[in-house]
């Protein structure tokens, strides 16, 4: 019985109900509370933990989400169901750390993860397209690096409860976000009362919805980088077939619930600064193809006892922290006293992209194997 | 018959050793891996590849065999 839902899952239409599945519960949570285009993101939810955590001090992104810790404790579940939780460690952690935070760098630079962008673009965001052209020129780098012999090397087995790190530790942010503790005067834990942060379903919503897409997404190995990687590396549609199914239910749903307006200037928590969209998707989708998975994916293998996932996992919480302390981050479009104000990156961030996709580079270039 | 260790090899490493193995058309080919996901990964491409496949589970690992 248990092979034969996992081999249902594993099969085509496994992966695109279940991408379908995730589209309509993120486009929920939009109308149940969470920020517009933003039901899930993975990139911007991590950047919210670390802002509630203290790590970055911007009020208006400071929340402990649900969703990221439903995201982790779904995997678990359903590896531990299935007998497929096994801790593992293996190689090169820092050099995953590092992808992790340049990930995160790039991710917000354009405000949102490739989830997001795929979320943007069925609310109509047409930023979302510009942001897959930048994925897939990214993708496309690293894949010619994994052709070349491109590796982080092998994992091994360890012991159990190194495989329970991650989990334990989604189970503690649960904590702190239900008893609210403020550990000092003024300090953490911080949540916003305006701004995105502010926004967000109840709190039981939003952990459900991420329990059963981390469930769905450890079943069916749902990667948003690895679809285009398998169709760029050996034209594998299996993984793209689910994120289409994604993107196509997440569009129809938000058609059904209003929430769809096209266009590329102002739209919600985005800025239509073409060339930096571009250049941070590009960043961050190398990042995601050398380390192995989108920031989704890293989620589920950190619950199944992936602890290089989980040290990747890190490094993107570390990156958030990094990115609005040094004023990295995209800034939205506005409207100023009836003028379009398109939004953008500092001169720092434009840095931080540029030196981001050199590390990817060097990364790529000096860790292959011959084989 | 030419074996392949892929154990602890993230995806889709196993699946692009595989095929290079198949490309050099030495059959049949022994594939080892040690998570659900790499075997169905590689069950996948040799399938849509046109060549028969076989699976044995051995403890937490999976022999698979690739046949013409």
């Amino acid at each position: 019985m248990s092979e034969k839902i996992t081999r249902f899952f594993a099969s085509r239409w496994g992966i695109v109900i279940s991408g379908a599945a995730i589209g309509i519960l993120a486009t929920l949570l939009q109308r149940l509370g969470n920020p517009p285009n933003m039901g899930v993101c993975v990139a911007c939810f991590e950047r919210d933990i670390a802002g509630a955590l203290g790590l970055h001090r911007v009020s208006v992104v400071q929340y402990i989400r649900p969703e990221i810790i439903g995201f982790v404790l779904g995997s678990t579940i359903a590896a531990l169901l299935f007998r497929e939780f096994r801790a593992r460690a293996g190689s090169a952690p820092l050099v995953r750390f590092m992808l992790g935070v340049f990930a995160m760098i790039g991710a917000l630079t354009f405000l949102g993860c490739p989830w997001r962008a795929l979320l943007r673009l069925a609310g109509g965001d047409l930023n979302g397209i510009t942001a897959l052209i930048g994925l897939t020129a990214g993708i496309s780098i690293g894949v010619q690096f994994l052709k070349s012999g491109y590796n982080l090397g092998r994992s091994y087995k360890t012991y159990s409860s190194a495989g329970w790190v991650m989990p334990l530790a989604m189970i503690g942010l649960l904590l702190l976000l239900v008893f609210r503790p403020q550990f000092v005067p003024g300090g953490p834990i911080f949540f916003s009362d305006k701004g995105p942060g502010s926004l967000h379903a109840a709190i039981p919503v939003s952990l459900i919805v991420g329990l059963i897409i981390g469930f769905l997404a450890q079943r069916t190995r749902f990667c948003t980088m690895g679809s285009l990687r398998d169709i760029i590396l050996m034209r594998d549609t299996h993984l793209l077939s689910g994120v289409v199914a994604f993107v196509v239910a997440a569009f129809i749903s938000n058609m059904l619930l209003g929430q769809v307006r096209f266009g590329f200037v102002l739209q919600p928590v985005a800025h239509s600064n073409h060339v930096w969209n571009f250049l941070g998707m590009t960043l961050t989708g190398l990042a995601f193809a050398l380390a192995g998975g989108c920031p989704g994916r890293q989620l589920f293998l950190a619950g199944e006892g992936d602890t290089d996932a989980g040290v990747f996992v890190l490094g993107m919480i570390v990156g958030a922290g990094i990115s609005h302390n040094f004023n990295l981050a995209g800034r939205a479009d506005a409207m100023v006293q009836g003028v379009l104000n398109v939004g953008g990156i500092s001169v720092y961030g434009m840095i931080a992209v540029l030196l981001g996709i050199t590390v990817c580079l060097v990364v790529g270039f000096t860790m292959r194997e011959k084989y | 018959m030419k074996k392949i260790d892929a154990r602890g090899l993230s995806c889709p490493r196993p699946v692009i050793i595989t095929n290079k193995a198949i490309q050099e058309g030495e059959f049949p080919v022994e594939i080892l891996v040690d998570t659900v996901t790499s075997r169905e990964n590689v069950r996948r491409m040799v399938e849509n590849a046109g060549l028969k496949v076989s699976i044995k589970e051995a403890g937490e690992e999976f022999v698979i065999t690739i046949t013409k």
